[in-house]
């Protein structure tokens, strides 16, 4: 049994009341972490040091004033490796940014660290956040606790990992066709993907610009909502960043669905799901109508299209991005090179990973001369079509439901080498992206053992409503508080 | 709960179109080993004669999935750049702290002088 098994806001009760100090629970993070994080590989750096200090503070702030003391104040939290923390090393898992030390931190590390959380250190995932298992990373691969023999889903790999094995409290990920919201599925944990420009992009390493948002990964709905409410919200330092005023994303959580309108998009079940998937899904769905919610059969018919749009626009958006790393500001340096061609080769040759590398080619190929209105053109158009049908959808119901994951997570090494295999894991997912609407996967149940999440779709700047199915949906499945082999669960 | 107004349609964010001489017609087919080369080499991405042999078998399996786009009707549907509401952001024209020198070039591998320092272009 570990301190970090409760929700935050017990948590917050129990350093309110000195049952426990914010410095043992960062202790007590850390050594759990030192202890199961070598089989798991969800960090790729710990920051004792800045825990200790963070929770120190923490600690006087508690004492000083208790009843005021924000409810993240002595949290254990962590970063993946794609946001950027000033003074500390941040690398996107790939070798090209290693020994990178930022000059200054993401907003939304900002935010949270105001509010007095603690942080752990950087997570693993896959390079630059390509990627759907987490097998991407430079560095190393991020095991499922469920089952070591299986990936942790990606690209937040590390993030859903170190929240599933109980290591950090909650965790900050990156989504741009999936990577929140997949990784939560496969490991059993609560994942947000925002509404595009709900958070801020500041200090964000860029993979897709018009696709990527930053989102929370924690063990219950409401301790996500407590992530995303602090980090939510316009920020002058992005300009794609919402105006609009934050929701209250706690008060709705336990209203419960009667009365609301819940659609299942019949092609999202026609995509080859695994039969247990099926299964956890329309129990789901038929507990969420016990409930009183009021489920209509809808119809999404560009999703065909979705998965190839998506590798088109994601690729394309990547390689205009990523021709920022040629090692000349950072990164390993020049090596020997006597020109500046064969000096920016020889840093992107070195620095770069197998998948970094074909999404690079993919996307320069979308945009060449000679292809661009075939592809790139074409994909932005489908995704128009993509985004119309989520608007007529979201003029019949409240939520879409649907499966997070064709699958549960599957083997180390089963769909390396088919990339095609590889990016069809996100098919259920990436519509959201290009439609740049809100998503949540909640834990919903299990297929063999293996933790099995549920998707619930909301319209633009719909997270009360995504927040509010997830909440049921947890209580309903009452599963949320069971832990992986790796991390004390029983077999 | 706020409506949703749907995708903004605007065309100025692009990536950027790569423009280069021998470039082939439009089309949507198949990509040789040769087209993998040229186009790597646009990327500046150093390929060995091995890896492009490799990427080559497998770009044309994804070119050959995403060339499903092609089905699409779309003869009517304007692109989407860029969805939400953006608009641009200015502030007041006041001097504020940046990064200074020295931090700015932090993490650059060689430099002199205040500059970062490169091969020369040739």
């Amino acid at each position: 049994m570990t301190r970090l098994e409760a929700p935050i806001l017990e948590l917050h009760q129990q350093l309110v009341d000195r049952e426990f100090s914010a410095v043992e629970l960062a202790r007590e993070a850390l050594e759990r972490t030192g202890e199961l994080d070598p089989a798991l590989g969800s960090f790729l750096r710990l920051t004792p040091d800045r825990a200790l200090e963070a929770a120190a503070a923490a600690d006087r702030l508690l004492q000083a004033d208790p009843l005021g003391a924000p409810a993240l104040c002595g949290i254990p939290v962590a970063y993946k490796d794609v946001i950027c923390t000033q003074g500390v090393e941040t690398t996107a898992a790939s070798r090209i940014l290693s020994g990178f030390v930022p000059p200054y931190s993401a907003t939304v590390v900002d935010r949270l660290e105001e509010l007095g959380v603690v942080p752990l250190g950087k997570l693993n995932c896959d390079e630059f956040a390509m990627g759907s298992s987490n097998e991407n990373s430079a560095y190393q691969a991020t095991r499922n606790p469920w089952d070591l023999g299986r990936v942790a889903g990606g690209s937040s790999g590390g993030s859903a990992v170190a929240v599933a094995a109980r290591l950090a409290c909650a965790t900050l990920g990156s989504d741009t066709g999936g990577s929140i919201r997949l990784p939560a599925s496969f490991t059993g944990v609560v994942g947000v993907k925002p509404t595009y420009g709900r958070v801020s992009r500041y200090g964000l390493i860029a993979f897709a610009s018009s696709l990527d948002q930053i989102g929370p990964l924690a063990k219950t709905v409401t301790d996500a909502a407590l992530i995303l409410t602090a980090v939510a919200g316009q920020d002058r330092r992005d300009s794609t960043s919402l105006p609009a005023p934050v929701d209250d994303y706690l008060a709705h959580l336990d209203q419960g669905v009667k009365g609301l309108r819940l659609g299942v998009p019949r092609e999202y079940l026609e995509v080859g799901l695994d039969t247990g998937v099926r299964q956890v899904f329309e129990g789901s769905v038929r507990m969420l109508e016990e409930m009183g919610a009021q489920i209509e059969e809808i119809s999404l018919p560009t999703t065909e299209y979705a998965l190839a749009a998506y590798y088109v626009i994601a690729p394309a958006e990547a390689s205009s991005n990523l021709a920022r790393m040629d090692g000349v500001r950072f990164g390993p340096g020049l090596g020997s090179a006597t020109t500046l061609r064969e000096a920016y080769e020889h840093s992107r040759h070195e620095g770069f990973g197998a998948e970094v590398r074909r999404r690079i080619t993919l996307g320069t190929y979308a945009l060449s001369s000679g292809y661009y209105d075939a592809y790139y053109l074409r994909a932005q158009k489908v995704r128009t079509l993509v985004a119309r049908d989520f608007d007529r959808a979201f003029a019949q119901v409240d939520a879409i439901l649907a499966p997070t994951a064709p699958t549960a997570a599957f083997r180390l090494g089963e769909r390396t080498a088919d990339p095609m295999a590889m990016y069809a894991t996100d098919v259920l997912t990436l519509p959201a992206n290009l439609a740049g609407i809100s998503g949540v996967s909640v834990p919903a149940g299990f297929a063999a053992g293996l933790p099995v999440g549920l998707q619930v779709l909301g319209p633009y700047l719909g997270e009360v409503t995504c927040l509010r199915v997830a909440r049921s949906v947890e209580v309903g499945a009452g599963i949320w508080n069971q832990l992986p082999p790796v991390g004390g669960g029983g077999e | 709960m706020v409506g949703t107004p749907g995708a903004i349609l605007i065309g100025f964010y692009n990536p950027g179109s790569v423009a280069e001489e021998g470039a082939p017609e439009q089309q949507m087919e198949s990509i040789g080993l040769s087209e993998v080369a040229r186009i790597s080499s646009l990327a500046r991405l150093g390929m060995t004669p091995a890896e492009l042999e490799t990427l080559a078998v497998q770009l044309e399996v994804i070119v050959s999935a995403v060339g499903q786009l092609s089905r699409a009707d779309i003869s009517t549907v304007p692109a989407t750049a860029q969805v939400g509401e953006l608009r641009n952001v200015t502030r007041a024209d006041v001097v504020e702290k940046g990064l200074g020198a020295e931090e700015a070039l932090g993490n650059a591998g060689v430099k002199a002088a205040g500059f970062l320092r490169v091969p020369a272009i040739q």
